[in-house]
């Protein structure tokens, strides 16, 4: 087995900044094999990766002993000879495949453009290069797909298209930036797969960067941990994961999602939601027939005090939107009743006192915080709007209360949202919900942003908190495991409508809808896909 | 200056690196701090004066000409030789920089008026005989007044519109960008012609004529901001902490809005400016005898043999716009984060 790939003690730094964000790396990767380099946002995998083409931003500096590419140092490579090489043999597939791809030209002209720039061929080869590419990537229908637009095809095509852009001058090396991290479990299942089955097909040395443990478990034959720019732990995948050496590693995999809900202390129904639809009207033009597009489809749901039900399913599902739609930030119809209030048929001033019983927790950490507002005003509008009657000592003392009970400095309350990690946002966006004593806490994706270290956090706060106060979750997540690892009860939604929905432990050891069953699988299935 | 927000403390950093738009706000500051002192400047009365052992004020206070011993019983020509030798007599004026106003006609000119600049009248004289720098003092505050006052009030306006368009969006919204269309449609400077013919034009019918017409400019830019921000998370949050809607407009949203507002007033100061000055070039602006630059530009051309009169019009006029458009592209610049972040 030859090394199709050697990088040797590689530096990149910025201007400005003490820590090198690439320091020292070392890694190589042998042809027909796939190499995973993991690590939490911001620890230099996507820089290393840029650095083999040298796709760097300019103001970056870089340092290397040498980058081999099949024993020619790229890293003194001239501009013409990098751009030769660049997408014949060494092609990269990017995270967002919607931005990846010009959203102007056809499939076809996408493909060929990147054909004819390295190779000298026909028109006619050209396009049966095409639909060969494309049934390789196992799209069907090859034929129509190439007079499609970008925004004509869903995420997984729009992937699989990249793909195929990236094999089409036959590459040696391919680099995989986050291939799946937009992409639903599902849809991310069966991409990796491709990509494995055309790194035996082909024989392709790939270099995949990813932060999830389980996608390295499961596909890569080898892995380089990397922490803060440097390779920590590197060697065989199977070896690293199963007995760790460095304590960051071990760190990572502990951080997996894991434990269970903490046991609930009543059974009696907080919240219960009968037949709830939403529907949107879209109309094409001034003057076009409205059509109704039903976003939830005659949900039925109930959370008991104290417990959390879960709501899985993929993007699109309506998740979000059912929630919403309890919350009342959305139009619906159907029964909504929190206690013993009716809330679907409250509105306005009548509504507003209700809005305390139940408070929510937005996906995103840098959004949910208005950056022109001090973390204690923050907190603390909740309180001016339904205690106004408090004095401005006794706000202060209520905001510093909440902040120590979700784990932040009292002090920082007169900082800034700009100057807190996500993790710290994410913990601020909690203690503004909290702070109004809700019953019943919507956490819409509430982890699915962060790092998995700073997400492992999180749900023990979650979890502590839900056992101080009796709090009952609504808890939105695509990812099973968190779920499974929070909620007593789940819901799993597909296409608008609640496919099924039961105690957690039973669904996910024994799930009976075959839709239930794929997702576990691609979520759970650990085993290593053998090359 | 300190900011207890740090974005705005970067926003205004950002702005001061701009030394063009920087000094340029000095400048016009300073300039227009002075018109607003214009009565101390160049007046046809004395700053103070003293006569028989006691001080009088005549910029502040008017006196009639029997005080000093003449014979009429209104207000003292304090230019008139005969009062003039009557004060002097027994006491002493202090008179400001420029010895005359804005509507002051110069009798002692040695050649037909309009008159060439001289030691008296340092940019000349109109054709009515009054001082050009006078005029240019008084007008250019009147000018700058004109456009700060409808700058502001068709802010307050188009961010009100903008706001509760792209806020409730829906049918109000519709509503709104339609009327908005048939509105903007109309030939703005003809209708304030045939508009102002109906009343005798002052300072506030034209601000409320040219008001009707030019608050749509922000209307669009604030809609936008709205519309973009009513689905941002702290604002969704706010509603779901039951904050009620002006609050979160005013609190969560405006802000954002504000930036756009904020980088496009001076331009609309500048329009405003300009529209008054071309209504007053065209004779349907401020009543005869008001001090204003674009009356100053009709006689420049009416009198091409007196050059002055448009040189001294066009440049001031030049200067205050070139001082403002520099103003607002540092604002501009200030206000965008890729800018100010890097």
């Amino acid at each position: 087995m030859s090394k199709v790939l050697d990088i040797r003690q590689l530096s990149v730094s910025f201007p400005g900044q003490a820590q090198p964000a690439v320091d020292n790396v070392s890694l190589s990767i042998g042809q027909g094999r796939m190499h995973a380099l993991v690590g939490e946002s911001g620890s230099g995998k996507s820089l290393t990766a840029l650095s083999i083409l040298k796709l760097l931003p300019p103001t970056a500096d870089a340092h290397a002993e040498a980058i081999d590419f099949r024993d020619e140092n790229i890293f003194v490579a001239s501009e013409p000879r990098l751009r030769a090489l660049r997408g014949a043999a060494i092609s990269m597939i990017f995270q967002e495949p919607l931005s990846a791809l010009n959203p102007l030209h056809k499939v076809e002209k996408q493909i060929c453009e990147g054909i004819l720039l390295h190779q000298k061929i026909t028109p006619d080869a050209v396009r049966k290069r095409c639909l060969e590419l494309l049934a390789k990537v196992q799209l069907p229908n090859p034929e129509s797909l190439l007079n499609r637009y970008p925004h004509q095809l869903s995420g997984g095509q729009r992937q699989r298209v990249m793909i195929a852009m990236a094999l089409a001058n036959n590459p040696a090396l391919l680099i995989a930036d986050e291939p799946t991290t937009a992409l639903d479990v599902t849809v991310q299942e069966s991409i990796l797969d491709l990509l494995k089955q055309l790194q035996r097909d082909l024989d392709l040395a790939v270099l995949l960067i990813t932060h999830d443990l389980g996608i390295v478990q499961r596909y890569a034959e080898e892995v380089s941990v990397m922490r803060a720019g440097q390779i920590v732990e590197q060697g065989n995948t199977g070896e690293v994961l199963s007995a760790p050496q460095h304590e960051y590693t071990r760190h990572l995999i502990d951080s997996a999602p894991g434990g269970h809900a903490p046991t609930p202390q009543s059974g009696t129904n907080l919240l219960s939601v009968d037949e709830l639809s939403v529907r949107f009207t879209q109309r094409q033009g001034m003057f076009a027939r409205k059509s109704l597009f039903t976003a939830v489809d005659h949900a039925s749901i109930e959370v008991p005090k104290g417990e959390t039900l879960g709501i899985v399913g993929e993007s699109g599902s309506g998740k979000s939107t059912l929630a919403m739609a309890i919350l009342r930030l959305l139009g619906s119809e159907g029964r909504i009743r929190l206690g013993d209030t009716r809330l679907d048929q409250l509105t306005g001033d009548a509504l507003r006192p209700q809005r305390r019983r139940m408070q929510v927790v937005f996906q995103d950490p840098y959004g949910t915080l208005n950056p022109r507002m001090t973390i204690g005003q923050i907190v603390a509008e909740g309180l001016q709007v339904h205690q106004p009657a408090l004095s401005r000592a006794q706000r202060d003392e209520a905001v510093a209360a909440i902040l120590r009970e979700v784990g932040l400095d009292p002090d920082t309350r007169h900082r800034y949202p700009h100057e807190f990690s996500g993790g710290q946002r994410q913990r601020v966006a909690i203690a503004r919900a909290l702070i109004l004593e809700p019953e019943l806490l919507v956490l819409d994706e509430p982890t699915s942003a962060l790092d998995r270290s700073v997400q492992h956090q999180v749900l023990e706060l979650l979890r502590s908190l839900q056992q101080r106060h009796g709090l009952s979750y609504i808890f939105i997540s695509h990812d099973l495991r968190v779920v499974r690892a929070i909620s007593h009860k789940l819901v799993v939604m597909h296409e608008g409508r609640i496919v099924e929905q039961g105690d957690t432990e039973r669904i996910f050891t024994a799930p009976e809808k075959p839709y239930t069953q794929r997702l576990i699988h691609a979520a759970f299935d650990e085993t290593l896909k053998r090359a | 200056m300190q900011f207890s927000n740090p974005v705005t403390q970067r926003q205004w950093n950002a702005f001061r690196q701009n030394k063009r738009g920087y000094w340029s706000l000095w400048l016009f500051s300073v300039l227009f701090v002075l018109s607003l002192f214009a009565e101390l400047i160049a007046n046809d009365k004395p700053l103070v004066m003293r006569y028989q052992s006691e001080f009088y004020f005549p910029v502040a206070v008017s006196y009639p000409e029997t005080t000093f011993g003449g014979v009429f019983e209104t207000e003292a020509n304090y230019r008139d030789p005969f009062v003039r030798e009557l004060i002097e007599n027994d006491g002493w004026m202090l008179w400001p920089l420029i010895p005359y106003s804005y509507n002051t006609i110069n009798y002692d000119l040695d050649v037909p008026a309009p008159a060439p600049p001289s030691a008296d009248n340092w940019l000349g004289t109109d054709d009515q005989g009054r001082d050009v720098l006078a005029r240019i003092i008084y007008g250019f505050r009147l000018s700058v007044l004109f456009g700060l006052v409808l700058t502001i009030a068709s802010s307050i306006i188009g961010i009100l519109v903008g706001a509760i368009q792209g806020y409730y969006g829906g049918w109000i919204d519709l509503a709104g960008q339609r009327f908005l269309e048939v509105w903007s449609s109309m030939p703005i400077l003809f209708l304030i012609i045939i508009l102002t013919s109906f009343v005798t034009p002052n300072f506030w019918w034209l601000l409320g004529i040219m008001l009707l017409f030019s608050w749509m400019s922000l209307v669009d830019l604030v809609r936008a901001e709205f519309l973009r921000c009513r689905n941002f998370d702290y604002v969704r949050a706010a509603r779901a902490l039951g904050v009620s809607s002006p609050v979160i407009m005013f609190r969560h949203m405006l802000p954002n809005a504000m930036v756009a507002t904020l980088t496009f007033m001076p331009f609309i100061l500048n329009s405003g400016i300009v529209t008054l000055t071309s209504l007053d070039f065209l004779g349907f602006g401020l009543p005869p005898g008001s001090p204003s630059l674009g009356e100053l530009l009709g006689q420049g051309k009416a009198n091409l043999q007196a050059p002055w009169l448009g040189i001294s019009a066009f440049a001031s006029l030049s200067i205050l716009l070139t001082l403002l458009i520099f103003i607002g592209e540092a604002v501009r610049d200030a206000f965008d984060p890729r800018k100010y972040l890097s």
